[in-house]
């Protein structure tokens, strides 16, 4: 019993990390109708930038707070301006194909500046464990499941509950709609994208002193983050935590109960089930979708 | 004799220019290295020891008057890349090709360079490479073949264990290492309790260390590649783990020790090559290493630093530059650090291309590597 219980702590910790990087993929869906399939390297990128400001000498919160503003001027803002706003007129694909090139053109980015080599990077939380009836717990552990759920419930709040929450519910859901009730479109689009931007850094600092900063980190994370998405519910933001969870916990089953062997093709089996038996996710909404 | 004389002349006018144009032409050397990828850390380490140790014999004259020329391409860990660009290689006039590092590409690779007569430098660990009566390989690295039955004797009889359980990457470099192990294991009589495979990439090892501890062997093998060992050992840490862990190159390089930080002090293994042997030469080369690229060599370091002084000490013994003698050369002369100090360690090739030397068995304390015993090569020389 005491190994079930390790393996699940130990799996929801790993899926929150999916669920994090997960949500950037739900919310620019609903706001915007965009699939960034750079999502992975969305993460990656704010890593290398706090390990270069941590390694210029400032402080790990000094360093978070820097990033999150280039973040949101670069991966919000200018990711916006330059890539979706030219391209979201002529429907998801190009924009697909534009952020597919986009991911490789970061990774590319990061070798050349950083080299391929996996760099440190350090935790924001303690390094103890600690013990509870026989499980070993570490700190970062709770820490990352903490921040995860603490975002999540918070984005559903602000979605949810707030006027300006509201009116990006119904941006998303028509657009045109939206417009005419007076509600300023560009605007809430672009909130969206700032928020995904954050949620990208938050993302690198609890991921990274697990995967390690390095130029190619984004790939299995992105990936993850997308069927963790798909498995919840694209449409919904407490679907990614689900599916990210979901995923890590049935990893760590499936690698001990059956064999690791099996362990990495767990997200694509589950992936595939939900698709064939229930499309909209776990969570999520059946839709007629504005494209 | 006039007309005898005439003829002469003619042709050492007309061969002149050609004889020249080769002295005067660079010997190209061919890095086909892992420069991004899962095993980049490898392969970037393998390609500054070259790059330093080709600088620093160009900057002394060369090889037979002639200076090295390296090309680097990154092969990005993936077989069929690593394939095509041996082939550029040698469409290009390699000398010799330099790489790959990464066991699979190095397997569906070789054959180019067999097929064009040219010495193919490796630091692969499969034992299968040099299986295959390839004149043209040469392993820098120490084979699985020679290091698992040392690491499974070390087990047993240093450490005491009568079970081990093994933690191993499910690739050819992975597997290779693990077969070999158990091979050796059995012949020894040390009993293998888990048999656990993980994957390349693989960022959450607690299934792995669960099973581990279920299993309750007296020592935990680990055979992964850098970075993953790095996240073995800190989950293996933060489960309590506290049997002994020996491991071979990957666990204990200096990559793999800053990366798992704290969790890789304690853990032992053995090395063929470290830049903190306690040899005049390894600590030359460890201040050069580390002054040029500001972080510290690993054993693939050290390999590719030793590569050029191979091709400038045997070139020079067979007084020409032609890669088919030197391959043949190569092969059963030792090449002592007393006549070429670049070797950094006495080292001689057998006939299939595989090293014999001294290994190392080294222990991470506070982050360091520091050598427990040096273990002496299988045949004197």
């Amino acid at each position: 019993m005491a190994e079930l219980v390790q393996l699940v702590v130990s799996g929801i910790a790993t899926g929150s990390i999916y669920a994090l990087a997960g949500l950037g993929f739900t919310l620019l869906w609903q706001a915007s109708g965009t699939i960034n399939f750079a999502q992975g390297e969305f993460v990656m990128l704010p890593a290398f930038a706090m390990l270069f400001c941590v390694l210029a000498g400032m402080p790990l919160w000094v360093a978070v707070l820097v990033t999150c503003a280039a973040a949101m001027i670069v991966l919000g803002y200018g990711f916006k301006r330059a890539i979706v706003d030219p391209l979201i007129r002529h429907g998801v694909i190009p924009l697909v194909i534009a952020t597919l090139g986009l991911a490789i053109a970061l990774k590319t980015l990061v070798r050349a500046g950083y080299s391929a080599e996996a760099h440190q990077f350090g935790s924001p939380f303690p390094g103890g464990v600690f013990s509870v009836g026989g499980i070993n717990v570490t700190y970062a552990d709770v820490g990352t499941l903490l921040i995860a759920g603490v975002i999540v419930v918070a984005l559903q709040a602000f979605v949810t509950r707030t006027l300006t929450g509201r009116a990006m519910q119904a941006v998303a859901q028509n657009t045109e709609a939206a417009r005419v009730l007076g509600i300023d479109v560009k605007r809430m689009v672009l909130y969206t994208f700032l928020i995904n931007a954050v949620l990208a850094v938050v993302a690198a600092l609890l991921i990274t002193p697990t995967y390690l900063a390095k130029f190619d980190m984004g790939e299995s994370i992105g990936l993850k983050a997308f069927f963790a998405a798909i498995i919840g519910g694209f449409n919904q933001t407490r679907g990614a935590l689900l599916g990210g969870v979901l995923i890590g916990i049935l990893e760590n089953l499936v690698g001990f109960y059956v064999s690791p062997a099996y362990k990495e093709g767990v997200a694509l089996m589950l992936f595939l089930v939900v698709i064939l038996i229930r499309p909209e996710g776990l969570l999520g909404k059946a839709e007629e979708r504005k494209v | 004799m006039n007309r005898l004389a005439r003829s002469a002349f003619a042709v050492a006018m007309l061969a002149a220019p050609a004889l020249a144009a080769a002295q005067g032409q660079p010997i190209k050397l061919y890095n086909v290295l892992e420069l991004s990828g899962p095993i980049a850390t490898a392969g970037t380490n393998y390609r500054n020891g070259v790059e330093l140790a080709v600088k620093e014999i160009n900057a002394a004259g060369g090889v037979l008057g002639r200076r090295l020329e390296v090309t680097t391409l990154d092969n990005q860990s993936n077989a069929g890349i690593a394939k095509a660009l041996v082939q550029r290689a040698v469409d290009e006039g390699a000398f010799a090709v330099i790489g790959p590092t990464l066991s699979g590409a190095m397997v569906v690779s070789m054959s180019e360079t067999r097929r064009a007569e040219i010495p193919n430098f490796t630091g692969a660990a499969a034992a299968s490479i040099t299986q295959q009566g390839n004149p043209y390989v040469i392993r820098t690295n120490a084979t699985q073949l020679t290091a698992m039955p040392k690491l499974a004797r070390y087990i047993k009889e240093t450490l005491k264990a009568q079970t081990v359980d093994i933690v191993w990457i499910n690739t050819d470099f992975g597997k290779g290492g693990r077969d070999q192990f158990l091979e050796a294991a059995k012949a020894i009589g040390l009993k293998v309790g888990a048999d656990i495979s993980t994957d390349q990439n693989q960022v959450d090892f607690s299934s792995a260390v669960l099973r581990a501890k279920q299993s309750g062997g007296d020592v935990l093998f680990a055979y992964t590649n850098e970075e993953e060992s790095a996240r073995l050992l800190r989950e293996l840490r933060k489960q309590g783990y506290a049997k002994p862990i020996v491991g071979d190159t990957t666990l204990i390089s200096q990559k793999a020790i800053e990366l798992a930080g704290e969790a890789a002090n304690g853990v032992q293994g053995q090395v063929p090559l470290t830049a903190d042997a306690p040899t005049a030469a390894m600590r030359a080369f460890d201040e050069k290493y580390t002054r040029e690229y500001k972080f510290k060599s690993d054993h693939n370091g050290i390999q590719g630093y030793m590569v050029p002084y191979i091709v400038k000490a045997v070139s020079e013994r067979i007084g020409k530059v032609d890669p088919k003698a030197f391959a043949a050369a190569v092969r059963g002369t030792p090449i002592l650090v007393k006549d070429v100090p670049g070797i950094l360690v006495d080292t001689k090739f057998d006939r299939n291309g595989d090293p014999d030397r001294v290994s190392y068995i080294i222990e991470v304390r506070n982050g360091k590597q520091h050598v427990l015993a040096t273990l002496p090569p299988n045949a004197p020389f």
